[in-house]
């Protein structure tokens, strides 16, 4: 019940933080949907997950502020706004027929089946020696996601190091 | 189920707000809003009813946890998801250095 009132709460604050007029202000709106997500993690026992998306989520803002600040421009919104909203349309109607489709198949909420994870319950303690066992199939069963994980970071802190730096060339 | 179907619908709000608005910044929320959802959408397939976070105790049987994999995946997905907001973040500064504008419709010389 709690996370159905964190949900909409979610869904509320994600229209608003499209639809506001300045640009910092969405932002911020955009936090606040982020810290009602980690709420939602806390009530839904993952607290890995929360603090994780707590420290995540304070960087993103520091981001996305650092980008829109002084920037503050206003929206246009005429123009080609028949397309765009035909373009819109079709595309969530061809994800919610998906989403229809795979609604029959999951599981019901709150039994998970479990398949996978059993053999890691049970050995997860003798094997690595971890008491936290999400922690045990992130560094130990699941390891090589994790050095991918590390990997696609180190690219894309290239990546930004590649856009973001001062070009060679003065302009004068 | 209803929640599964709320997961959805705040995809479906990242969906329009890439696909309908016209500011790059917005077009970032959107694609931040799409991920939260897929997220939570990830840790509701392994919640149990009544059940335990999945940090192990003496007096505890193994049946009564909440499913781990699922969080341990979205736990890869919410780091990776910091990478992907920071590239395109400094992708749209770096746009806005050159055309003074985060319009994408202005955004039409491909020549430097």
């Amino acid at each position: 019940m709690e996370v159905h009132i964190l949900l909409i709460f979610m869904i509320i604050g994600a229209i608003v933080a499209l639809e506001a007029r300045d640009l910092l202000s969405s932002v911020i709106v955009l936090g606040v949907v982020s810290f009602a997500l980690c709420l939602a993690f806390l009530i839904l026992k993952a607290p890995d997950l929360a603090i994780t998306q707590l420290v995540v989520e304070i960087l993103c803002l520091i981001i996305l502020i650092r980008a829109t600040i002084k920037r503050d421009l206003p929206l246009a919104i005429e123009g080609r706004w028949i397309f765009n909203t035909i373009s819109t349309v079709v595309f969530i109607c061809v994800f919610l027929y998906f989403v229809m489709l795979a609604l029959r198949e999951l599981p019901v909420f709150g039994e998970p089946i479990m398949a996978v994870v059993r053999e890691y319950l049970e050995k997860g303690k003798t094997e690595t020696g971890a008491v936290n066992l999400v922690t045990a199939v992130v560094l130990n069963f699941r390891a090589y996601d994790t050095l991918g994980e590390a990997a696609v970071l180190f690219t894309s802190i290239i990546g930004i190091v590649a856009v973001l730096r001062s070009p060679g060339k003065k302009k004068d | 189920m209803s929640l599964y179907i709320l997961c959805m619908i705040l995809f479906c709000i990242g969906i329009y707000g890439v696909l309908r608005k016209r500011n790059l910044v917005k077009i970032i929320i959107g694609l931040a809003i799409m991920g939260y959802s897929i997220n939570l959408f990830l840790v509701l397939l392994g919640y149990r009813f009544h059940g335990r976070a999945a940090i192990e105790a003496e007096t505890q049987d193994i049946l009564s946890m909440v499913d781990p994999l699922p969080q341990a995946m979205a736990l890869t997905s919410i780091v990776i998801s910091l990478g992907i907001l920071a590239l395109v973040i400094s992708i749209a500064i770096r746009i806005y250095e050159k055309y003074g504008t985060f319009d994408i419709t202005k955004i039409k010389r491909l020549k430097g």
